[in-house]
This record gives structure tokens, C-alpha cells and sequence, in this order.
């Protein structure tokens, strides 16, 4: 007897659609027989888990957005609520507003070359011999694994003013006013490092996902196009396209949640400077929060930042839910 | 339909050039912690270092603290995957094999949940954890940690408990076993694999985390190690020799196990897709 397994589920994008389709109408009514109360208990420990380490912060966070907590009411101990001050405050300002934009650019510029550079990537790594294939995924392997805070450390590095790589390869060019440049002197050029770093970490989950991806296409698709006289771009755009194009919302989707709260990267570069000016809205709510003890309005910050977050990615939600709902 | 010289050779030289492009910030971090600081400072870098030295290393790991922040990563992060570990495993069985009323709430309560910003939940954490007078302490970072990553190890093994066959458990409790026997002795070997993988983004992901602990711990014994990482270099300048050494220190583990395990998760599986 051989097992035969579905392809792996390579991360979270999958699990959801690679669920075998099971056979329907052949399922036991496993449930029943064995008392019903089985799979609550099973679901029992991650659920009070969720409720109590997510459920909660996220409720505390709410609920501090309405406080007026300083450093003097935090050593005090006490709760003093004030309303939607907070949110007046933050909303009537010229500074939330401005880092919001910028979020949003930078969550869309980041998330656009990492589609774009991962899909063809991706196809190349289809297309290559497989020694090459090897070599290159190796490659892509290392970027995705290096941890995040070492990545920037060492992007740090190769980006420094004296002795870093970049500015010595840039001189070497011909741009000689770049032999002693600043990387974190700027908003742009800070932005740019930021962005290769997180361009670079996120470009292999795409591609390798990808490329996986294709090899699941069935080759009978190609040679039946092949056979009605597509050529390869036709059989590209009418066989590979609608293949991937799950695959291709549900990355997008996952990229721009995970940009939009990077703050890892963004704080590790230049700690949101300079001049405050690479702060994105998670480092925003950290450093108006945590850094100028203003708690309360920095949770109001967080909780407009988890908004805007479900409201750039509810489109897509709506797909997943409903797909899930179809499914199970 | 034999391929022109160029249409073959511009994919490998592509590949050639991405593959530089991917590998040389690694390879960087690598060279500049082994290379002998005359060769960093120099004005024309030294791609391949000539000399090698331990120098740096023993800079880095001479570090006040160093073994207390290698000790509190490890407890922090294992704990936290065996935990997430041991109590997704009951919920993804739960999810992938019984028909119950709700089920398909729960996957979706897990699948928002595994999109939780918990970047911008530090503050709430924080006063949280004060609250309870748990600020400086490793069982906050653990239990938090654990969170983050419960609901991609249930959707994970969700799908590998899925991709076991069904027949199998059947026949086993045809056999004679009970429902649970079947789990431990049919299902659990097959999902080795899967949970080796999930484990392993677990572990990446509670390794690497930093903005909770930036919060909550200020006290250098129970910081971890991208905490200290990233003040690595405020505290030494510009010691590039030391400060690669230390973020290779860091790294290796990581590398080292995604390499290894990426590998052998994905053939484990693939080998039984290719026979069917």
C-alpha cells in the first residue's frame, strides 16, 4: 500500500486551500459516537490561550485608548478615564495623518517589488536547470532564514558611512559624492535602506512558494494548449496565470499585513529618524506611546493603526472567509 | 525545439547575479566577523578574507551578559514551541478530523487570530504584565510568545493531520484501537515531518522576536538576544568586527536549522506525492 500525501502545506498561504477536497458523503459520523463534547475539550487549551493572551491585550489596548495615562498617572496607579480626548487629539493632528500617508506609501512600494521581483523570480526558478535551480534556492534560503535583527545589523554595516561596501562600490562607479555618504542622514535614503532590507528578506517566501506552486500545475494543461497552437505566452497567461492567482492574492495579502507593521526593520535601521521622519504607524504608536509616555495615546494610535490594517486588507478577508466557509 | 544560446543563457546568468545579490549580505556578515580589523578598516574592502581570526567572537562573547541572553532565548523559545506545540496538536486533530457544531468558527478565529498585530499590541502588553508585577521575567515573553505562534502551528498541522489518510486511522481502530491509540501510533509518526517544520517557523519566529521584549524587559538579565543585538552597537561603536561576530552568533542557529529542516520537511512529504 502506498501512502499518498497531498503536497506539503509550504506555509501559511496554502493550509487553507490545500486541504485535500475530500470525497464527500463518505465521512463517518465520527462526532457523535464518541460523545460531542470531544473536540471542544481538544479546542479547549488554544482557545482559552486566544482569548487570554490575545483576546485580552487587545481589549486592554481599547480600553487604554480611552484613559488618560501619563507617566504621573502610571506611577500612581491610577485610571483616569477621559473619553475620546485621546482619539480628538490624535485625529486633529497634523502628525497622524502624515505618518498614516507614509505608511501607506511605504506598505505599497515595498509590497509591489516584492510581488513583482518574487513572481518572476519564482518563474525563472521554473524555468532553470536543476543544478542552478538548487543553487539559487540555496541562496533565496539564506536571506529568507537570517534572522531579522541581524539582517539589519548587517545591512547596517554594509550601508555604513566609513569602511561600508556600498558607499566604496558607489565611488568606485563614478559617484564619488557618495564615498562618504550618510545612509540614516536622510528620510529617502533611509527609507531606501529600509526598503531593500525588507525587499530582500521578503522576496524568497515568494518566489520558493511560487515556484512550488507551478510544479503542481499538471503538465497535460501545457501540452493540451500546446496542442490547440498556444504559444508560451499564450499558455502562460491561460494555464500558469489562473493557476497561481490564488496563490498571488493570498501572498499580496499576507505581504501587506506583514509590511505594514514592520516595525522590527524600521526601528532597528534608524529607530524612525531621522528627525522622526521613517516612522511608519506601529513605530509612531511605540514612540509617542512607550517613548514619550503618553500610553494612552499611543493606544489610541494602535487601535486607529489595527483599523486602517483591516481596512486595507478587508477586501481580501471577505475573499478568505467566504472561500473557508464554502470549503468547510 | 532546441533553444537559442541566448534564450539559454540568460536565466543562468540571471541566476548567477540573484544568487550574489541574495547570498553576499550573509556571506558580508560571515567575512567581516572573521577578517582581522585591519582588513574591515582598510579603504579597499577585502572580499575574501586572507587571514582568519577568532578575535571578534571572543569580543562578543565576552560581552557582559552574553551567556545569561543565549540562556534566556533558549529557555524562552523552547518553551514557548513546546507549549504551542502540545496544545495546537489537540486543537488541529480537533479541526481536521471531527465534525462538530462551530468548526468553522474556529478556523477562522484562528486564521484572524494569526494575523493578530501584535507590534502594535505593546502597549497593552506592557500594562498587562505590570499589572501583574511581571515586568523583568521570562514567563510573560514565553506565554506571549507561545501565543504568537498557536495559531499558525494549529492551521499548520491542520493541514498535515488533513493530509493523513483517512483509511489509515480506519483501519487501525478496526483493528482494535481506541481513537486516541490510533493518534499516537498511526497518526503522530506520519506528522513527524509536518511537525518538525512547524516547530522550526515556531522557533524562528520566537528567536527572533523584539519589539515585546524591547518593552518589557529593561533589565539586562532577563533580556534576550536580539535585544541585545541591536544595542550591540550603541555599546560598542564602531567595532564592525564584533558587532558581524555577534549577529553571525545569532544567526547561525537559525540558518542552520531552516537549511537543514526546510529540506528534510519538504522531501519527508513530497516523497509519498511522487509514488501516489
Amino acid at each position: 500500500m502506498t501512502v499518498q500525501t497531498e503536497r506539503p502545506p509550504s506555509g501559511p498561504v496554502d493550509v487553507a486551500k490545500t486541504t485535500p477536497s475530500r470525497p464527500g458523503g463518505r465521512r463517518p459520523a465520527t462526532g457523535k459516537r464518541s460523545g460531542a463534547f470531544v473536540p471542544y475539550l481538544l479546542l479547549l487549551p488554544a482557545c482559552a490561550a486566544t482569548v487570554l493572551l490575545l483576546g485580552w491585550p487587545l481589549l486592554k489596548d481599547v480600553l487604554l485608548s480611552f484613559q488618560n495615562l501619563n507617566m504621573a498617572q502610571l506611577i500612581q496607579h491610577v485610571t483616569e478615564w477621559n473619553g475620546v480626548e485621546n482619539y480628538k487629539q490624535v485625529l486633529t493632528g497634523e502628525d497622524f495623518w502624515r505618518v498614516t500617508l507614509r505608511s501607506i506609501l511605504f506598505t505599497a512600494v515595498n509590497v509591489a517589488l516584492i510581488m513583482v521581483a518574487g513572481t518572476l523570480i519564482g518563474l525563472l526558478l521554473a524555468r532553470l536547470g536543476k543544478r542552478m535551480r538548487l543553487t539559487l534556492m540555496l541562496g533565496l534560503v539564506l536571506a529568507w532564514a537570517m534572522p531579522v535583527v541581524a539582517a539589519s545589523t548587517v545591512y547596517q554595516w554594509l550601508f555604513a558611512q566609513r569602511f561600508g561596501v556600498v558607499n566604496w562600490v558607489l565611488d568606485k562607479l563614478g559617484w564619488h559624492s557618495m564615498a562618504d555618504y550618510s545612509w540614516t542622514s536622510s528620510q529617502m535614503s533611509t527609507f531606501f535602506v529600509v526598503t531593500l532590507l525588507i525587499v530582500w528578506m521578503s522576496i524568497p517566501f515568494v518566489a520558493i512558494n511560487l515556484y512550488a506552486a507551478t510544479t503542481t500545475i499538471p503538465s497535460e494543461l501545457y501540452e493540451a494548449a500546446s496542442l490547440d497552437g498556444a504559444g508560451v505566452w499564450k499558455s502562460f497567461t491561460t494555464v500558469t496565470m489562473p493557476f497561481l492567482r490564488p496563490f498571488l492574492y493570498a501572498t499580496t495579502f499576507l505581504e501587506v499585513i506583514w509590511v505594514f507593521k514592520a516595525f522590527v526593520q524600521v526601528f532597528t535601521i534608524n529607530g524612525g529618524g531621522p528627525d522622526r521622519l521613517t516612522e511608519i504607524l506601529p513605530v509612531y504608536a511605540y514612540i509617542e506611546g512607550v517613548g514619550n509616555q503618553h500610553y494612552g495615546m499611543g493606544a489610541a494610535i494602535a487601535v486607529l493603526t489595527i483599523l486602517i490594517l483591516l481596512g486595507l486588507t478587508a477586501y481580501y478577508l471577505r475573499i478568505v472567509l467566504k472561500q473557508e466557509e464554502d470549503e468547510l | 525545439m532546441k533553444r537559442s544560446l541566448f534564450g539559454r543563457l540568460w536565466p543562468n546568468v540571471t541566476a548567477v547575479i540573484l544568487f550574489i545579490g541574495f547570498v553576499f549580505p550573509v556571506y558580508w556578515m560571515f567575512a567581516t566577523a572573521f577578517k582581522p580589523t585591519g582588513d574591515i578598516i582598510s579603504e579597499d574592502p577585502v572580499w575574501f578574507p586572507a587571514d582568519v581570526t577568532f578575535e571578534h567572537f571572543k569580543r562578543a562573547t565576552g560581552a557582559d551578559h552574553f551567556w545569561t541572553y543565549v540562556g534566556n532565548s533558549l529557555i524562552v523559545t523552547v518553551c514557548a514551541v513546546a507549549f504551542a506545540l502540545v496544545v495546537a496538536l489537540a486543537g488541529a486533530f480537533a479541526l481536521a478530523r471531527m465534525r462538530f457544531k462551530g468548526r468553522r468558527g474556529f478556523v477562522i478565529g484562528f486564521m484572524l487570530a494569526q494575523m493578530a498585530p501584535w507590534e502594535v499590541m505593546i502597549i497593552a502588553m506592557y500594562m498587562i504584565v505590570r499589572d501583574a508585577s511581571m515586568l523583568n521575567s521570562l514567563l510573560p515573553l514565553t506565554v506571549f510568545y507561545m501565543m504568537m505562534i498557536l495559531p499558525f502551528t494549529i492551521l499548520t498541522l491542520r493541514g498535515f493531520v488533513a493530509a493523513v489518510p483517512r483509511e489509515l486511522e480506519e483501519a487501525a481502530m478496526v483493528d482494535g484501537c481506541t481513537r486516541s491509540q490510533a493518534f499516537l501510533k498511526v497518526i503522530l509518526p506520519l506528522l513527524a515531518p509536518g511537525l518538525m517544520s512547524t516547530s522550526l517557523f515556531g522557533f524562528i519566529t520566537a528567536w527572533n522576536e523584539f519589539p515585546l521584549v524591547l518593552v518589557l524587559n529593561k533589565e539586562a538579565e532577563s533580556q534576550t538576544l536580539p535585544l541585545w543585538l541591536s544595542s550591540f552597537q550603541t555599546a560598542f561603536g564602531n567595532d564592525w568586527g564584533a558587532t558581524m561576530a555577534a549577529s553571525s552568533l545569532f544567526a547561525i542557529p537559525i540558518l542552520i536549522l531552516f537549511v537543514f529542516l526546510q529540506r528534510r520537511a519538504v522531501s519527508g512529504l513530497t516523497a509519498g506525492a511522487v509514488k501516489g
